[in-house]
Formats: C-alpha cells, structure tokens, sequence
C-alpha cells in the first residue's frame, strides 16, 4: 500500500501555481469553489487509491496524525 | 552620525570642456551614477576605454534602497575589483523564517552550495555599495585609467546620430554641449534619458503601497530573513525585518493602495507601527523613512542606436527577489566586452543586438518572478488569497507545501537559452553549464576558478588537449587547462563534466559557456568563438 506523499513533489511548483491561479482568473467566488470542488474529484479520480484519499482527507483537516 | 549618502562624494567641479568652442567628443559616457552606471563605467575603465559618468547629483544613494546583493553580482564585483570589501562589509544571512497570522509557519536554510567563493546574499546598504564603487573609480584614476565622474551634471537634451551622440548638460553654472561615440544610459526606473528619446516602458502598475524604514537598534534579532503574512501587528498586509550592517534593521510594512504618503511618512505615524511590530520596549531610532509603490515593466528594446539602456532605466521589477540592482550589475556584464569589441573593430556592430536578446530574456525571467511573488503577498481575488492562506496553513504541517510560499524568488542569473551566440551543445554533460550558463565557480586549491577566467574569453580545458592559444579574426583565447585532480572536492567534475571524462568549454568574458565538446576541434571551436562575437 502507497503512501500519502507529503514532501515536494510538483516540478516547477512555482509555474504550477500561476496556472492554478490563472484559471481561477475572472470567476465569481461561487464558480471559483464550484472549479475547486471539480478539481478535488478530478484529482481523486486520478489517485485511486482509497486509502490514500483517507489519509488525504485527514490531512486537510490539519490535525495531528491519530 | 555622519552619514554617507548625505556628504557630496564628486562635488560639481567645473570642467574645461564646459569653456570649449567646439563641443568635446568622448569615447563612452554613462549617465547615472548608480550601481548599474558606476559598475558599467568601471569595466570600460580597466579595459582602457575612455568614460565619463554623468551624474544629476553628487551624492550616492539616499537611504539604504537596494539591500540584498546576490552571489552573481559579487562575481562580478570581483572582476572589476571592487568585491571584497561589499562582503567584508555586508552581512551575510542563510536562514529566513515565515510567520503567518500570530505564528512562525517554517524556517528555510538558503545552504549555499559549498565551494563557492561568495556567498549566496549578503546584505548592504546602497549607499555603501555605491561608495566602495567610487573608492573603485578613485582608485582607477590613481592608477591612470580614463575615468571621470561629473556630479550635478544633468542631461538636458539628447541627439541621436549615426556616428555619435550629442548631450546638452545643464550645471550649477550653466550649461554645455558634449558628444560621445555610445551612451550608456543608467538613469533609473524614471529615466530622462528614456523619456527624451520618447521610447516606451510598459508593463503591469500594482495597486499597493510599501513604507521602508531603516532603523537603528540594539536589538538581538538574529541574523535572518523573517517575513510576515497577515500578521496581527499589519492586519491583511505583509512585513519583511532583514539586517543590515552597522545595526541597522531594515523593515518593510505593506499599507495598501488607498492611503496619504505624507502622513504615513511622518515619524508621529511610524514609531506606533514599528513599535507594534518591534515591541513596545525595544529602543529605536529612525534612519530613513520612505514610501514605494512599483510597477514590473520594461522598454521593448534596450539599444536605441548608440544609445543603450541598463538597470532600472530598461527595466523595472517589483522589490521582492532582490532582482533590481542585480540583474543592472548583470546588464552591464552583458555589455561591456561587447561594446569593447566593436569599438575595437573586432566585432560587427550587430554583435549589440545579442545584449538586447540576452538581457530583454533575463528582464523577463526576473519579471516573471517578482509579479509572481507579488501576487502570493498581495492576493488579487478572494480565491487567490483562499489558496495563498491555504498554502500558508499547509506549510506549517508538511514539507510539500513550503517551496509554494513565495515571498520572493531570490535573484539567480539568467542562462541565456536560445541565445545567438550560443553553439549547439555537444557535450553530454551537466544541464547547469550548458551553452549559455553562468559559469558556476570551483575550488581550486587557494584560489577559485572564477578568479582565473577574468574577462577575456577562455579556452576552459578538463584533462583535454588543446593549444594555449587561439587567435581567430582578432579576438584571441587563452587556455585554461584544469584536470578534475586540481579539485580534490569533486565540484569541478560535478559542475563541469558530469558523466563525461574530459571537457573543452569556450566561455565568454562574462563568464557564460558559449560552447562545449568533449575534446578540442579546432575548426568547430573557431566557428563557435566566431559566432560568439557575432560574425555567424
């Protein structure tokens, strides 16, 4: 079973990030989370892994490890 | 205290070409006397060009300014010997820290890559910076190099010719006309020089407000970076505390857009921010105070016939990356051996183009950067603020999410990528000292390779035969011959080999690989330092 990866992972994170903000470009607040909220199924779609996705939703929540 | 940036360094000193019938004709003159006009007259002066700096003023800079000089630049200071003592003044910091809201976030540790010379920042005020370059300047005319500086010299007129250049300066006394073969203009973010030839300069404007403070304090803050998002004492705004020499503390508060700069500038309005930030306790003293907003923009293009432009003049970025007065020092690097050149007739006049290819790629890449950062500090939309504070809250918990705070991408040279003067790479080496790097340095026993390839180009050999010289259409190449044993620290073949057992590099006099192959062939490297003076 993989690992949630929690260390530097994104090359050029920092390209990654202005597109992110870019297609947030020029939307209302309400269609900016509606795209947050297709984007979080988009990319938990592509990881798979359900026990991956717990540990991702876990460490959303910003609390210490159980 | 005697403070330097408020004694006249080169007091207006009446000039006899001010009396000649005829208006004086000068090989190069500078307009500025910044760190970009100062450093670009410098490395004319000790390759034996003529150059006179012009100066508005007679002073160096008021109040610290640039604070923050990186590795590149210093490499550069080295050459036109003016390096030392900026680092045995400055002070040298690698760890910075990230507070958001009430809390430190994380910490970061620059580690500079080992065998370097330099180090990757140091901090220094402006004014000392520009003030070691003037004891450069004195000390050159001691020497006899053809160098001058005019204070309160200011440009008031400029003719463009095919052959030359025609200034009208206005002084304490009047006025006079000069003329010079090029014009190097480093006359800052708000050029006259631009102005008057009416070239463009556009770009983004940001909405924002920064008052900069230099204080003086006996305070213990360690020697660090800290940086602050929202915090509780500049509510939805940034603050920077960076040291500086001689315990002056430089802080930056973020105020936003619709505010009085008169009044916020006022000490009755400063002390209260500053003491909400330092502490009620802590005993200051005020410095400098000033207001800034910024704007990234730059010309479309930097050469205007004989006139050229470098430094703020050409281009403007916003203060986070330290990427001002570093990428002007890197400017004039660019430029000097290729106007020394052409002015020698061993170049063909378009071998300046090339300045502008490489330096308008460099102003963009540090464009790019510093409006990326600006938006991280200063989120534009309610969603870019959501995830700016999401990436903060995360990077307090996990590692991942740390290289995504961005409070400024600190100022690395450009590589100049699809340059012109490039020759295909044809070694299967390290991606860092591919055709158009900078040369990164290595140790070499008690000296630093840096030092050896001073500023003429170089045959740069790793344990590969070659001749130790090379004159091809006047411009000669002296070898340079290492072998990975000179570097019992492994830096040399790291940087400089990689996979491959044997290197020949052609680098420029700006310390950029124009070529590489594994071996020496003289046919291609001729073809290689022929097209890296522009001839193909």
């Amino acid at each position: 079973m993989s690992d949630l990866i929690l260390t530097p992972n994104i090359d050029s994170a920092d390209d990654f990030y202005a597109e992110l903000l870019a297609t947030h470009e020029g939307l209302e607040t309400a269609d900016s989370n509606a795209l947050n909220a297709r984007l979080v199924l988009i990319l938990a779609n592509h990881i798979g892994d359900r026990a991956v996705l717990s540990q991702a939703l876990r460490a959303a929540k910003l609390k210490e490890e159980e | 205290m005697n403070k330097i940036f408020e004694t006249p360094l080169y007091p207006y000193a009446r000039h006899t070409d001010e009396d000649a019938s005829v208006p004086v004709r000068h090989r190069v003159i500078v307009v500025g006397a910044g760190p970009v006009g100062l450093a670009a007259a410098i490395d004319l002066a000790q390759q034996g060009i003529e150059v006179v700096i012009l100066d508005e003023n007679d002073k160096v800079s008021f109040g610290s300014r640039a604070i923050c000089f990186a590795k590149r630049p210093l490499e550069i200071l080295d050459r036109l010997g003016a390096g030392q003592p900026m680092v045995d003044k400055g002070v040298v910091w690698n760890l910075g820290k990230v507070f958001f809201d009430d809390r430190k976030v994380f910490e970061f540790d620059l580690l500079p890559e080992a065998g370097h010379q330099r180090p990757a920042f140091i901090n220094l005020q402006q004014y000392y910076f520009e003030d070691f370059l003037v004891n450069r300047v004195r000390e050159l005319q001691a020497e006899g190099a053809p160098i001058e500086i005019r204070g309160r010299n200011k440009v008031s007129a400029v003719g463009t010719h095919p052959e030359h250049v025609t200034l009208e300066i206005d002084t304490p006394e009047g006025s006079y006309n000069i003329e010079a073969d090029w014009v190097i203009a480093c006359d800052g973010a708000g050029s006259p020089m631009r102005a008057m030839l009416g070239k463009d300069f556009v770009g983004r404007v940001f909405e924002d407000n920064f008052l900069i403070a230099d204080v003086i304090m006996e305070a213990d803050f360690p020697t660090e970076r800290w940086f602050w998002f929202d915090p509780p004492f500049n509510r939805g705004q940034s603050a920077l505390l960076h040291k500086q020499p001689d315990g002056v503390w430089r802080i930056d508060l973020q105020l936003g857009w619709d505010i009085d700069k008169e009044r916020e500038k006022r000490p009755e309005n400063v002390i209260p921010r500053l003491k909400a930030m330092l502490g009620e306790e802590v005993e200051f003293e005020l410095e400098w105070v000033s207001i800034y907003t910024f704007q990234c923009r730059r010309m479309e293009q930097f050469r205007h016939d004989r006139v050229i432009f470098a430094g703020d003049a050409a281009h403007q970025v916003s203060p986070f990356g330290a990427r001002g007065a570093n990428s002007g020092v890197q400017d004039t690097d660019n430029l000097i051996w290729k106007l020394r050149l052409v002015m020698e007739g061993k170049a063909p006049e378009s071998l300046l183009d090339s300045y502008d290819h490489e330096r308008v790629h460099g102003a963009d890449e540090n464009i790019l950067n510093s409006t990326r950062s600006t938006d991280f500090i200063t989120p534009k939309s309610e969603m870019s603020r959501m995830l700016r504070d999401a990436v903060l809250d995360l990077s307090e918990h996990y590692e991942f999410a740390r290289p995504l705070v961005n409070s400024g991408r600190l100022s690395v040279p450009c590589t100049y990528d699809g340059s012109p003067l490039n020759s295909a790479d044809a070694l299967d080496g390290p991606e860092r000292t591919r055709p158009g790097s900078p040369c990164p340095d290595v140790p070499l026993g008690d000296s630093f390779l840096l030092r050896k390839l001073g500023d003429r180009f170089t045959l740069l050999t790793i344990d590969a035969e070659a001749p130790d010289l090379i004159e091809e259409d006047g411009i000669e190449v002296t070898r340079l011959a290492l072998s990975i044993k000179d570097d019992p620290t492994l830096a040399l073949k790291e940087r400089y080999l990689g996979d491959a057992t044997s290197a020949v590099y052609l680098i420029r006099p700006d310390q950029h690989v124009a070529a590489r192959r594994s071996s020496f062939d003289e046919p291609l490297f001729r073809a290689a330092i022929r097209r890296a003076t522009g001839k193909e």
